[in-house]
């Protein structure tokens, strides 16, 4: 067999020059007449190491990274078919810490295997919880999903059975899947990474899901910021199509499914999950009112299942290894791993699978190393753009749903920004304000006016006009827009500002006043 | 950038482009993927097509239009250039790295530059923040973007 070297295809790791890197193996081959199979992966989600390369030896893997083009002459001179040792030597990469201490079970192929070779999809796994799914009445299957414990991974921590359970009991001639994969946190990368790098998953996921509800056609919706998670979703639906794990008969059995891609147009407030029914039907994307809801009137007014791309790529390895298998990982009611990505000022930063319940701590210090700057961290943004800001001081907080609102904080998408203590505190806040007056739908008052208010109330205070009056204004208009909105755009925005304002006082003053902080 | 075809042309390739895509469930958004992919953006000339061929006012098809960032109503230069200024690239120092390029190209976001080489856009999160900051530049993906990079951006936009 030819020698296979792995050389991801992945947008991050396109990012940081994976396409070149490849180019310049390939070329250098050719020149040398030596033969190999160049394979495309996803990426491992260790960004620092990325262009992250892979060769198959008799031994096993072997992984050289951060690869440059220039490096590939030197690589191939040492060996680089047979794993020879090189200066970017990483050994074998299951044994690298940040993979080794992880718990992959979502992300159990990803970066490992070629995303769009559904033999080795299936070779590693894949199908299994889908063959299983067809196999048992759907009520058993939405009972399986509902006893794994498993959370809609979007942001709000929503059980994924119970959600099914009402779509199963719901009659229609016609119900919808819709995957939400309009990822808009700042911060998070799981569902790209996941499209680009195990598509077939989220397939299997989806396909249950129509089992499972007696829902027959599927929706994913793809924000257009991800062009290549587009490409590499869309050939692989027509894969699974003429493999028949879609269509008429899935997998040979009498149920039907199938589905399709489609692409946002860049607002961010689509993500949240009626607005995003709304884009889909061809509407501008505003947010409805809750009830009724979309289990019961969803997408063109059909019982429809809306969960994020990471919760449905979570279902076929519940299926597959069983309810308790997932449920045995994790703390109190946040069971089983969550897919943390490490982003912003870090040293190690990338996506780390992980059973609930590492502390903050942990991840920033011990698996993120630091900042990337070398400098103290001074704040971290948990949850995207509606997230909290944590001071150090909350750094002994566990990773779980629960323990972060008990600090007035949520984890939403998992996405964990990083910020040195360059950050300005109260620009990051106007940042909040500013984001929540351009993406607004403008269905309600204090989310459309309220954050233009409070852009330029942070302006004035920014400048030192009168600033115990503007403080006293933000807190004021925060309750406003919490208690006032219908969806958490408006309802959230204040979790940002506040947390600002509450943790970095001191950032929050005009620098002639020299008060003593809180 | 294709030379700007007479309004009946312009109709008549987005008949085409909406004829393809009618029968989809919800198609107003493919269809005006499609005709800004095919434009470079979304003439104005095609909203009545769109609205008569999809029974919907003329009023609904704008509304749609304007909602979305994504649509543009005029065309862009030659490049796109889409940079990430969302919090992840800020704590990598993304407003320097937009300062630095603006100053270059001599112009602000939402512009084109006059010789029409390139047009530049803010974009909210690309999805690489583990390699922030980072750039969209023509669809490709750009990360960790630091003094040596944007003087290659700005080679590779002038050329
Ligand atoms: C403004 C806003 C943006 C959102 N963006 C996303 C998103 O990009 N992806 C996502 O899965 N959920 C997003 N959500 C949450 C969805 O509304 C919804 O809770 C989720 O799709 C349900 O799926 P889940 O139960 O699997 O998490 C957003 C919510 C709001 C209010
Ligand atoms: S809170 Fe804002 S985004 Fe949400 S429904 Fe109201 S206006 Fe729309």
């Amino acid at each position: 067999m030819k020698p296979r070297i792995y050389i991801p295809g992945d947008s991050g790791a396109l990012a940081l020059g994976a396409e070149k890197v490849a180019k310049a193996i390939a070329a250098e081959l050719a020149e040398r007449g030596i033969e190999a199979k160049i394979v495309r992966n996803g990426s491992r989600g260790a960004y620092f190491l990325e262009p992250m390369v892979e060769v198959e030896t008799e031994s096993g893997r072997v992984a050289y990274g951060p690869v440059k083009s220039s490096d590939v002459k030197s690589l191939i001179d040492s060996g680089l078919l047979t794993g020879g040792s090189h200066r970017l030597s990483l050994g074998d990469p299951e044994a690298i810490p940040f993979i080794a201490r992880q718990t992959r079970l979502t992300f159990a192929r990803c970066g490992i295997i070629d995303p769009l070779s559904l033999e080795a999809y299936e070779h590693h796994g894949g199908l299994a919880g889908l063959r299983k799914a067809v196999a048992m009445t759907p009520a058993d299957v939405v009972a399986q999903v509902t006893e794994s414990g498993l959370r809609g991974r979007g942001g709000a921590g929503f059980p994924t059975g119970i959600k099914w359970k009402t779509v199963l009991d719901t009659n229609a001639d016609r119900k919808y899947i819709v995957c939400n994969a309009d990822e808009g946190d700042s911060g998070t990368f799981a569902d790209r990474m996941i499209m680009e790098g195990d598509p077939f998953v989220l397939i299997e996921g989806m396909t249950i899901a129509g089992i499972a509800t007696g829902a027959t056609k599927g929706f994913i919706y793809i924000r257009s910021e991800y062009p290549h998670a587009v490409a590499v979703m869309r050939k692989a639906v027509e894969i699974a199509r003429k493999a028949g794990v879609l269509g008429i008969h899935v997998l040979g059995s009498p149920n039907t499914f199938d589905m399709e891609v489609r692409v946002g147009a860049g607002a961010y407030v689509c993500g949240e999950e009626t607005a995003l029914l709304d884009s889909l039907e061809g509407k501008r994307g505003m947010v409805r009112a809750k009830p009724p809801l979309p289990a019961h009137k969803g997408l063109f007014g059909k019982p429809t299942v809306i969960n994020n791309v990471i919760s449905l790529a979570s279902v076929p390895i519940i299926m597959d290894k069983g309810a308790a298998h997932y449920k045995d990982f994790g703390m109190g009611r946040s069971r089983g791993t969550i897919p943390l990505q490490i982003a912003g000022n870090i040293r190690y930063g990338g996506l780390f699978e992980t059973a609930f319940g590492l502390t903050l701590g942990e991840i920033i210090d011990d698996i993120g190393g630091g900042s990337a700057t070398g400098r103290p961290v001074k704040a971290v943004q948990v949850g995207g753009p509606l997230g909290a800001y944590f001071p150090r001081d909350l750094f002994d907080t566990p990773f779980d749903y629960e323990a972060f609102a008990a600090k007035d904080g949520l984890i939403g998408h998992a996405g964990i920004v990083v910020f040195d203590d360059s950050a300005d505190m109260l620009k990051m806040a106007r940042f909040a304000m500013e984001f929540c007056a351009v993406e607004s739908c403008g269905k309600c008052t204090p989310c459309r006016i309220g954050s233009t208010r409070g852009v330029e109330t942070l302006d004035r205070l920014s400048a030192g006009i009168e600033p115990q009056k503007q403080v006293a204004l933000i807190t004021d208009l925060c309750n406003t827009m919490k208690f006032g909105s219908l969806c958490a755009l408006g309802g959230f925005t204040p979790y940002p500002v506040m947390s600002a304002l509450t943790h970095f006082p001191e950032d929050f003053k005009p620098a002639p006043v020299a008060e003593a902080a809180e | 950038m294709a030379l700007q075809p007479a309004s009946t042309e312009i109709a008549a390739q987005a008949a085409s482009i909406i004829d393809g895509m009618k029968d989809l469930e919800g198609p107003l958004l493919p269809i005006l993927h499609g005709i800004q992919e095919e434009f470079g953006f979304v003439p104005q000339e095609v909203l009545p097509v769109i609205a008569s061929k999809l029974n919907l006012s003329r009023a609904e098809v704008y509304g749609v239009v304007s909602f979305y960032h994504d649509y543009r109503k005029h065309p862009t230069g030659r490049h796109v250039l889409k940079l990430c200024q969302a919090e992840s690239c800020q704590s990598m120092g993304s407003d320097a790295v937009a300062a630095r390029l603006k100053q270059a190209l001599g112009i602000d976001f939402h512009q084109t530059t006059t010789d029409g080489a390139v047009t530049l856009e803010p974009v909210y999160c690309l999805g690489l923040c583990a390699c922030s900051p980072a750039a969209l530049l023509d669809g490709e993906v750009i990360g960790r973007i630091d003094a040596e990079k944007v003087d290659e951006i700005i080679a590779e936009v002038r050329s």
